[in-house]
């Protein structure tokens, strides 16, 4: 922890001063920088493998696993649902550009009309309630398997998150970003110690991955959870993982984050759902 | 919802079979940690792969083997076009079956 | 523990009604249900090994291929393949030494079968798996040690 502590008050000491200056380009060009020089064998595109692409023993372990994933029954019932008529014959279909196919990549994004940053799980919540529908719970269960039958259409899919022009945009992007470097918690630790300044190094007998690519293979099953979760559901259990209050799924807090979490994604596929340990 | 996924793929007079289940595979030794009662055993315990109306390979299992559980298996004597017809019993008595083409 | 004791007899009857007459193909008939049942409920490695291969005399072999990884990713699927190099295999057992059952799984193979299966179990702390052939009425062995670690990850 002293070394984290001693690199992470170093590189504050030199990011923050800029951090108040610097564009969200820059600050993507200083993580991609980041994360090139921490692990110098790692091609970009592999980042999307997430721990696997920097420790080859847990890498054969998930090729196996992804030779036949557990979240391919997920993705066949997320199938099912999208493509199941609403009560009154309305499909998912019809809120989405493309049909809902492919467009993956385009979230989340701001919503300069309501002043907010929209993500795919919220997306399809409100196309639930505009169609009649109750909403379904955000972290787990029917949602997942939506979100992932959708990421599945959208492989391979670059991210491309912008930040408008406007103020509100940028202020979301700072939130989300501040959040990913702020301590929290009795452990005291951001996702950036772990993701950022400690990635690669192993907590108990896990590897941290790193956060460059994070959010482009969610939903992710977890053999953990025996089950498909959403990034919320992730970000929620990382925060009682450091002892910290966990955000509301959805709530203004991890929609900022995962605005941000996916901007410094931008240049990577889509390659969801997941499947991790 | 479809509980068995099927892959069947024929090279060199070997196919080999690929297939992913859903089920709980509750091995009847955990807790509840919000009732605090042990969850019942629930797991497949017999999955039986057939080609042609024989039997080709036959699996026991029990709650040892992971949620979701995979299988795979190889055999001769099949070419591409054949069906390959894979079904599973719980200890429940509950069963399913799926047939896929090999290819 | 008396929540394994299950209808064995119905998986039995089911088998046999999946089975095709008169075809050179065929697994010869035994009890599997009385005998799988003592094999899965053993709490030892000598009784899963008994009940599901029907001995407990199994020689190590470099004919039989254990595939398990080093350190398990995560206790509750770890994958296993075994293969070998044999003829006339006609059962496989997979077993994890330390589980509160040991025998994870066993596999009837008909003659048309490959000597190959694969699949993924649960693991509840670190131990040996041995992987059991029956050929020709002997059991060969491969054995290897899977670490399962306690992650930090909410792992």
């Amino acid at each position: 922890m002293k070394k984290v502590l001693s690199i992470l008050g170093l590189a504050l000491c030199i990011a923050l001063p800029q951090a108040a200056m610097a564009t969200p380009a820059q600050d993507l060009k200083e993580f991609r920088d980041y994360f090139a020089e921490r692990f110098p064998n790692t091609p970009f595109d592999d980042y999307i493998n997430g721990v696997y692409s920097i420790d080859p023993a847990s890498r054969e372990q998930w090729e196996q696993i992804e030779e036949f994933a557990p979240y391919e029954l997920n993705v066949s019932n997320g199938q099912a649902m999208f493509e199941k008529a609403f009560a009154n014959g309305k499909h998912y279909a019809d809120c989405f550009e493309n049909g809902g196919i492919g467009i993956r990549q385009n979230y989340p994004y701001f919503d300069t009309q309501r002043g907010e940053v929209v993500t795919l799980e919220l997306a399809i919540n409100e196309c639930r309630e505009a169609n009649g529908e109750k909403p379904l719970k955000w972290k787990r269960g029917p949602i997942a398997d939506i979100s992932a039958y959708m990421a599945y259409t959208s492989r391979g899919n670059v991210f491309d998150i912008k930040i408008p022009d406007d103020p509100r945009a940028l202020a979301a992007y700072e939130r989300g970003k501040k959040h990913f470097y702020q301590k929290r918690g009795q452990l005291n630790m951001s996702c950036a110690d772990c993701h950022k300044f400690y990635s690669g190094n192993l907590i108990r007998a896990d590897k941290l991955s790193p956060a460059l690519g994070h959010v482009t293979h969610f939903p992710v099953y977890r053999s953990k959870w025996g089950g498909l979760g959403t990034l919320h559901r992730r970000y929620d259990g990382c925060n009682k993982q450091v002892r910290a209050k966990p955000f509301p799924a959805q709530g203004e807090e991890y929609r900022d984050l995962e605005y941000f979490h996916t901007y410094m994604s931008n240049g990577l596929a889509v390659n969801g759902p997941g499947a991790r340990k | 919802m479809a509980t068995i996924k099927i892959r069947a793929k024929e090279s060199g007079g070997v196919t080999t079979v690929k297939t992913l289940m859903s089920h709980p595979m509750e091995t009847g030794l955990r807790k509840d940690s919000k009732t605090g009662k042990m969850i019942p055993a629930h797991y497949i315990t017999e999955v039986t792969a057939e080609h042609k109306g024989n039997v080709v390979m036959t699996a026991n299992w029990a709650g040892g083997i992971s949620k979701n559980p995979y299988l795979s298996f190889k055999f001769k004597g099949a070419a591409p076009g054949d069906q390959i017809k894979i079904s599973w019993v719980d200890n429940k008595g509950e069963s399913d079956s799926a047939s896929a083409e090999i290819k | 523990m008396n929540l394994l004791r299950r209808k064995f007899i119905k998986t039995a009857s089911f088998v046999g009604a999946a089975v095709a007459v008169g075809s050179s193909v065929l697994v010869p008939q035994r009890a599997i249900g009385a005998y799988m049942k003592a094999g899965f409920e053993a709490k030892d490695v000598d009784g899963a090994i008994q009940g599901s291969l029907g001995s407990t005399q199994h020689s190590a072999s470099d004919a039989v291929m254990l595939k398990a990884p080093d350190i398990a990713e995560n206790g509750a699927v770890v994958p296993i393949t075994v293969s070998a190099d044999m003829g006339g295999i006609s059962a496989i057992s997979i077993i994890a030494v330390a589980n509160p059952q040991p025998l994870t799984s066993t596999y009837q193979l008909s003659s048309a079968a490959e000597p190959y299966v694969s699949t993924r179990v649960k693991m509840s702390k670190t131990s040996d798996v041995i992987a059991v052939v029956k050929a020709d009425g002997k059991l060969y062995s491969a054995t290897k040690e899977v670490k399962v670690t306690i992650g930090g990850c909410g792992g």
